[in-house]
């Protein structure tokens, strides 16, 4: 992951964390913190807050409040229901199942977890 | 020309039907996963090709005695705006239906590609800023969710497993190893083109029975393909055990609120239980001769409708 990605992440942390919508100059104060320098390794400018900040927009993740001067950004959607979004892409049951991604395993029906679970149970154990 | 149209015809038939339903009940598959996957995509190719090429055949019989003469001539007579001498409407028929159904698989695929790389491509985003790596494992990311989750996000230039926290706390250390291990071995052998390449078809052709029986049968295939490679990480038993768990957690704890697990006839295809067994009880693999058939029939498949369309 790229120290852009990085800072991205933390960016949208702190958006998701943040109960109001938060100009540009306070989110790059928020992220004055160690694990943002460490990305950094220098200190954080507005612009490249702005930077990022177009750029998620762009992506739909972010959007801004455009009523004031300066403008306020705020998360899109909150990080669970990013997270179910995604999980609804692996497990299949998102609206559009075209890109559906090689998870794990499939589900079984309970009558064969059940038979499942009594074959290993009764399989010899391996020599380890 | 009429005959190698016949032909292909005939084979187009079978590999559209006979051929596909015995393998997909073969027991062989199982034994050696890689060869059989090869043959798969062998008659998905074949049955394309001699599809298309027994329908070419049949519409350019007016203008030529072969393919090359045909198309020559049938380019001439389109620029000329003219008709061969004995013109037929069934041949035109014929020769709109090959040019229809090749342009429709392929632009297919080609939309099955990209919408799958512009999904791909957004997944990886929010991958990247909703989850952390994982410290012991690289290349790997948790996500906060409950749900047993494992997958693999393939990418051109850096590609990822993805575990859910539900995961990581449902498996001990070897099995999680059994499981990273498993989709290291998907994203390596590139699974996931074959996949989008069968899904494709599938979505291409969806009143064809056929297609749906061999998207499973080479999802399988595939699954068994990656468990093998995870094999040579921890032992048998421990793999069998970590996709039993996984397998069945959705069952006894259905994922909380966010995710609701599609079943119905969505989902009817079981890709645990034969591997499971599998694992407990490994079958010998295919006698290198076997293997070596199956390649060979695989390749014969490919030139069969080649040759016959060069040569007619």
């Amino acid at each position: 992951m790229s120290s852009l990605g990085v800072l991205e992440r933390l960016l949208m942390d702190v958006l998701w964390d943040s109960s109001e919508p938060l100009p540009a100059t306070d989110l790059r104060d928020r992220l004055l913190t160690p694990a943002a320098s460490v990305a950094r390794r220098k200190p954080l400018a507005t612009t490249t807050v702005l930077t990022m900040l177009s750029r998620l927009e762009a992506k739909g993740f972010v959007t801004r409040d455009r009523e004031k001067r300066p403008h306020r950004y705020r998360a899109v959607a909150t990080r669970a229901e990013h997270t179910a979004d995604l999980m609804h892409e692996v497990l299949g049951t998102a609206p559009d199942r075209q890109a559906a991604l090689a998870r794990f395993i499939g589900d079984v029906t309970p009558q064969e977890a059940a038979t499942l679970r009594r074959l290993l149970d009764s399989a010899p154990l391996a020599h380890e | 020309m009429f005959a190698t149209a016949v032909i292909l015809g005939i084979v187009a038939v079978l590999l559209a039907g006979p051929v596909p339903i015995l393998l997909s009940a073969a027991r062989w598959p199982a034994r050696s996963p890689a060869v059989a996957l090869v043959l798969w995509q062998s008659i998905a190719l074949a049955g394309g090709l001699s599809m298309i090429g027994s329908l070419l055949g049949f519409g350019l019989i007016p203008f030529g005695m072969n393919l090359f003469d045909g198309i020559r001539s049938l380019g001439g007579h389109l620029v000329a705006g003219t008709l061969p001498d004995e013109p037929s409407f069934v041949a035109v028929l014929m020769l709109c239906a090959a040019l229809i159904l090749g342009s429709h698989l392929l632009l297919n695929l080609a939309a099955t590609f990209f919408r799958a790389e512009r999904q791909h491509r957004r997944h990886r985003h929010l991958i990247g800023l909703l989850s952390q790596p994982l410290a012991e494992h690289s290349g790997t990311r948790v996500i906060e969710h409950d749900a047993p989750v494992a997958y693999c996000l393939p990418g051109a230039t850096r590609s990822a497993t993805v575990l859910s926290r539900g995961l990581l706390q449902l498996l001990d250390d070897d099995q999680l190893r059994a499981v990273i291990a498993h989709e290291h071995a998907h994203l390596m052998q590139k699974h996931h083109l074959v996949l989008l390449a069968f899904k494709s078809w599938h979505s291409a052709l969806p009143w064809f029975p056929i297609a749906n029986r061999a998207e499973n049968a080479v999802a399988l295939l595939v699954e068994m393909l990656a468990d093998d490679q995870a094999r040579r990480a921890v032992d048998d038993r421990t793999l069998a055990t970590a996709i039993a768990l996984v397998g069945s957690a959705h069952q006894v704890d259905p994922l909380g609120t966010d995710v609701e697990l599609a079943d119905g006839p969505d989902h009817p295809f079981d890709l645990v239980s034969p591997r499971v067994r599998r694992l407990i009880t490994p079958p010998a693999p295919l006698p290198a001769p076997a293997v070596l058939a199956v390649a060979a029939s695989a390749a014969a498949l490919l030139l069969l409708p080649t040759l016959l369309l060069m040569l007619a």
